[in-house]
Formats: structure tokens, C-alpha cells, sequence
């Protein structure tokens, strides 16, 4: 069977909290379960496992990369077309210095934007399970199943942590 | 003391997209009539691409007028994006949260205006792209990367673009909540923006790292940006009292002052038309305006230095310049107005609290600032170049022209009009940050008094 999810939704931060606990003894553990939320909680507000990512590795490729396009670009172009002034180098340093500070920016901030939308995992075309009251306050939980009885067990685990409603 | 109030998420969603949700005649009126002033400032650049630059009052040695100041003026404005968001962002200021949106967006917006500003100056605007652009592969003819004419395109387009991408990225959760409380042809723009954000744990992590870290990039951008604006004066030799080093500082602080007072400005004129008196408080204003006393207080040390450096050495065309600009009519009461009005007023009026908590003082105040920011611009240029002495062989005076004026008053137009835009199609005040910001304060009791807390997570 294919991962099927269900979610739970409660209408306070607490009672969300306390549904993890549900899930836990139910045996449904940190990694099967995600949490949905309207705004960002303070990290482990609802006993969720701790989020690892390799954002921190795409400003430094982009960097890399905007560095070495913007010094090809420039030495390129000045060697393209030479212009030949009192006897100076035909490689500006200084304006290269310049530019190449900027492309070097440019490639962190485009490849950060790129690992921020990957790691996010996005773009997702398919929402569900999902309700819009989760922009509203309601706390989502989305729980993760691999076989038919764990789903059931689920929706009994979310159901008798007082859930407010139970979407499959 | 704190006005804070206490609102439930629905009511934050209520009010937030109010500007989108609710469609008003005013706004449409509105809407037209900065339109229109566009319009008339289009049909003023086409009139004079169509002449010749001869309708301006550009005039030997006076090649730079109200276009370039104009330019300058806008770059200035954009720099409250970065000063607002990135810095309060990375200071985990509390007092940010209503004011980033408004101020990034206004990054955006002006630095498009700013762009436009030397395309038009340049007359023939599609002759920019040649100087600019290195795409010339057929001629083998590139651009000559050491003026500083090309460095600040470049500097400008590496923050347009980042400044347009920091914003879609911190709009993305609130699109979402748009794409849940909307119908119609607007629901599948929103869910397609929205990328398909659900609001996992895992999002909203990286949606607050996200923040920072675009930050700490964007901030060395936000300092090139007008330091390299600065160097296309700095770096010319024939204009001896442009030839500072002092410029870049003196003109980044000087944008950071224009800009937050802009982004001030704009709070307080869409407040009570989106009615967002919960979220733009006077207690956000005043925090404003302290930040404002500390930006422009380091600005006008800049400005002082500029001038003390050249006249204690005596330098003569330093003195000659200072001469022309503050006792030679009109330049003189230009400069007595400039002073007033970007420094004088405004810093003494905030020393008051009741003037920093008044939403209609610091209106006044930070409409001032900006009158006094442009006159400084147009003040370091004209009578700049009027004094320009190599190969200077006719001594011309300047005097804007209608086309000038209508295309700078249509420029102040098509940034309101574009924000204004903007709140109808997104939300101007950060949702996401207005909820956690709920969540995140309480009320602590101390001793008789129960004083409200916010709570921060390292």
C-alpha cells in the first residue's frame, strides 16, 4: 500500500501538543506525523522531530558559481575588445572587483531562493490532506501511514485526543 | 507604554486581506487619478525622445538635472527595504513586524521608478542597452566595465532582483492564506503563487532561517547599491567637489534616512484606508522615529564632514562650490530649506514623544525629510556640474522644463500608484509575522500592574 495521510485538526496549540502524546502511545513516533500550522510555533512546540536541512549550502554554491560567471564575464569581455589605455593592464582589477562582488551576491541570493523552494518542498501541486482552517488558527496534524491498520489506529489515536475534526 | 491588543487568527485574516477581499470607489479613484498623472509623464518622455533632449533644460555644463537627482532620490527611497527588514529582521526587532512588507515593497517599486529615471535621461533609451549589456557577440563590442556607469547598473539589477525574490519568498505563506479565503478567478493565481504551501513544521523553518539568511546576503547589496550610485559622481575627476571619498558612507546613511521616513509615510497614509489601526500603532512610530533621530543624526555627520574637509584646507573649488550653494540665489534658499526640512524640523520634533506617538506629526515630519533628501540630491548635482572646469568651453544655466517636472511628478505618482496595486493584489502587513507576534506576547504581572511581554526565541 501506498503512504496514505490522514489529518487531525484541534483548535488550540495545547490540545495539538497534548494529540502527539496520543500518537506516541498509539505508537505512531516523531517520524510519522507532521504538523500544520497558520504561522510559525517555537521549534518542538508540538514534540515534532527536529527539521534537518542543507540550506546553508546553496548561498555558498550560488556564490561559487555567480563568481565565476561574473569573472569570465569580464576579463571576457575586456580581452573581446581590448582597450589599450597609457600602458594599464587590459584587465581592470578594481572595476572587476566591482562587478564581481555584485554577480558573486547575485548567485548567493538566486541560489538561496532555489534551496529555500527545494527544501521546503515545493512546489507541491496536490494539497490534500489539508483544510483551510489551518489558516485560521486551527493546529493540523498530518499523520503518515504505510499500512491500513496504522491509518486506523490514527484516526482512533486523533479522535480520542478530542480532535475537532478528522480528515482523510 | 505598549498598545498592544489581542486578536484571534480569523481576525487577523479579516483585517489583513481586507485590501484585497473589499473593493472600494476611492480606491479606484484613487487608482485613476495617480494613473492618469503617469500616463501624462509617459507621454512627456515619449514627447521629448520623439523631439531631442533639447526639451529639458539640461544645458552645458549642467548635463545632469531633475532626471538624475530624481534617479538618486528613488535608489535612496529603496534602501527602507533592506534597512527595515534585513537589519530588524536579523536584531529579531519585535516592532518590525507591520512595517517589512510595506518596506520591501517599496524597494521594489522605487528602485523600477529609479531604473527608468537614466533610460529617459539618456534620450535614445535604446542606445542604454548597448553601454549596458554585454551582448554584442556579433561586433564583439562589449562595455567598457570600468565606468561606473556600467558598476551601477549592475549593483541596481543584483538588488532589483533581490529584492523582488526576498519579497515573493516571505509573501509565499501569505498567499496561501489569500488562496484559502478568496474565490472566483483570484483562486487559482493564489494556488498557483502559493506554490502549494501547506505550512508543515518544516516550511515555517525555513521560512524564518530563509529570512535571515537572505538578510545577511542582501545587506552587503543594500551597502554597493548606493555607494556605487555615489561613485558616479565620486569618480569623476572634472567635477572637483564630487571627487570625495566620504561619498559612499555619506550617501548609503542619507538613503537609509530618506527611505525609512518613505516607508513612515506610506504606513501612515494606507492606515486608516485599510483600516489597520490594530497593527500600525503609535508605540510602532515611535520606535520608528528613534531609529530615524540615530539615521539621521549619523547622516548629517556625513554631510558636515563633506563640507568641513573641503573649506579647512581651503581648497578653492571647494570654497567656490560651498559659495554658490548656500549664499547664491536660488541655490542659497534651496540649501536653507534643505537644511530645514531633511534635519532641523523633523530630529527636534521627534525628540518629543508626543510628536514620535502622533500619527499625523510624523507625517508631517517624515514628508519633510524626504522634500529636504531631494533638494540635497538636486543641490550635490547642479550646482556641482555648474562649476564643472575641464573642457567646459560654454557656461550654460539650468532650469527644469515642463517635460522634466511632469516625468518627476509622475514618478512620485507611479510609486504610490504601484504599492497601491500591490495591497489590492497581496497583503501589505506580513501575516504570518502579525500571528506569531500574537502568539508570541503575554501579559506578565508585576507587582500592581500587568504589563504586556513579548517572548523571544533564540
Amino acid at each position: 500500500m501506498a503512504n496514505k495521510s490522514i489529518l487531525g485538526l484541534f483548535s488550540t496549540a495545547e490540545a495539538a501538543a497534548d494529540a502527539t502524546d496520543v500518537l506516541a502511545e498509539a505508537g505512531l513516533g516523531q517520524d510519522s506525523f507532521d504538523v500544520l500550522t497558520g504561522c510559525p510555533y517555537p521549534e518542538g512546540a508540538f514534540g515534532e522531530r527536529e527539521q534537518k536541512h542543507h540550506l546553508y549550502v546553496f548561498p555558498f554554491i550560488g556564490a561559487m558559481m555567480g563568481f565565476t560567471v561574473a569573472i569570465l564575464l569580464t576579463a571576457g569581455t575586456q580581452i573581446a575588445w581590448p582597450l589599450v589605455t597609457g600602458g594599464k593592464p587590459i584587465l581592470a582589477l578594481p572595476a572587476m572587483t566591482i562587478i564581481t562582488y555584485e554577480g558573486t551576491l547575485l548567485g548567493a541570493v538566486l541560489f538561496t531562493i532555489l534551496g529555500i523552494i527545494f527544501e521546503s518542498r515545493l512546489p507541491r501541486p496536490i494539497l490534500s490532506p489539508y483544510d483551510t482552517r489551518i489558516t485560521e488558527g486551527y493546529i493540523g496534524i498530518e499523520v503518515t501511514c504505510e499500512a491500513e491498520w496504522q491509518l486506523e489506529a490514527a484516526e482512533n489515536a486523533l479522535r480520542k485526543a478530542n480532535a475537532d475534526d478528522v480528515i482523510r | 507604554m505598549q498598545q498592544r491588543v489581542t486578536l484571534t487568527d480569523a481576525e487577523i485574516n479579516r483585517d489583513l486581506l481586507r485590501s484585497i477581499n473589499e473593493n472600494h470607489l476611492w480606491f479606484w479613484l484613487l487608482i485613476g487619478a495617480l494613473g492618469s498623472v503617469v500616463l501624462c509623464g509617459f507621454g512627456a518622455a515619449a514627447y521629448m525622445i520623439y523631439t531631442g533632449i533639447g526639451t529639458t533644460g539640461l544645458n552645458r555644463p549642467v548635463l545632469w538635472g531633475f532626471f538624475i537627482t530624481n534617479f538618486v532620490f528613488w535608489i535612496g527611497i529603496s534602501h527602507a527595504g533592506v534597512m527595515l527588514s534585513a537589519i530588524l529582521r536579523l536584531t529579531q526587532a519585535e516592532w518590525r513586524r507591520p512595517a517589512t512588507r510595506a518596506a520591501e515593497v517599496l524597494t521594489v517599486f522605487s528602485l523600477m521608478t529609479a531604473m527608468l529615471m537614466p533610460l529617459i535621461h539618456a534620450g535614445r533609451p535604446w542606445r542604454v542597452f548597448y553601454w549596458v549589456f554585454p551582448y554584442d557577440w556579433a561586433r564583439g563590442i562589449f562595455p567598457n566595465i570600468r565606468t561606473p556607469l556600467v558598476w551601477d547598473p549592475a549593483a541596481v539589477f543584483t538588488y532589483l532582483t533581490s529584492s523582488i525574490l526576498f519579497v515573493y519568498i516571505a509573501l509565499v505563506p501569505d498567499i496561501a492564506v489569500a488562496r484559502d479565503h478568496v474565490t472566483g478567478w483570484r483562486k487559482p493565481l493564489y494556488t498557483v503563487l502559493s506554490l502549494g504551501w501547506r505550512g508543515t513544521t518544516r516550511q515555517w523553518r525555513l521560512q524564518l532561517i530563509a529570512g535571515i539568511l537572505l538578510s545577511a546576503v542582501i545587506l552587503p547589496i543594500f551597502v554597493s547599491v548606493h555607494s556605487i550610485v555615489s561613485w558616479d559622481f565620486g569618480m569623476a575627476i572634472a567635477v572637483e567637489a564630487w571627487h570625495s571619498t566620504v561619498f559612499a558612507p555619506y550617501f548609503v546613511i542619507g538613503a537609509v534616512h530618506s527611505g525609512v521616513s518613505g516607508v513612515v509615510t506610506f504606513m501612515i497614509v494606507l492606515r486608516p484606508f485599510f483600516k489597520w489601526q490594530d497593527y500600525i500603532r503609535p508605540e510602532h512610530l515611535d520606535a520608528l522615529a528613534k531609529l530615524l533621530i540615530v539615521v539621521a543624526t549619523a547622516w548629517f555627520f556625513f554631510f558636515w564632514i563633506e563640507i568641513v574637509f573641503g573649506l579647512y584646507a581651503r581648497e578653492a573649488p571647494e570654497v567656490a562650490l560651498r559659495e554658490m550653494q548656500m549664499l547664491t540665489p536660488p541655490w542659497s534658499w534651496m540649501f536653507v530649506i534643505f537644511l530645514i526640512t531633511g534635519y532641523l524640523f523633523p530630529v527636534t520634533a521627534w525628540m518629543f514623544k508626543k510628536v514620535r506617538r502622533s500619527i499625523k506629526w510624523m507625517l508631517i515630519t517624515t514628508i519633510s525629510v524626504n522634500i529636504g533628501m531631494w533638494l540635497e540630491r538636486f543641490l550635490i548635482i547642479v550646482p556641482g556640474l555648474a562649476r564643472k572646469q575641464g573642457f567646459t568651453f560654454s557656461w550654460g544655466t539650468y532650469t527644469p522644463s515642463p517635460v522634466e517636472i511632469t516625468i518627476v511628478i509622475a514618478s512620485f505618482c507611479m510609486v504610490s500608484m504601484l504599492v497601491l496595486l500591490f495591497s489590492k493584489i497581496f497583503p501589505l502587513i506580513p501575516i504570518g509575522d502579525a500571528k506569531e507576534g500574537q502568539i508570541l506576547q503575554d501579559y506578565i504581572q508585576i507587582g500592581k500592574r500587568k504589563v504586556p511581554a513579548v517572548l523571544r526565541e533564540e
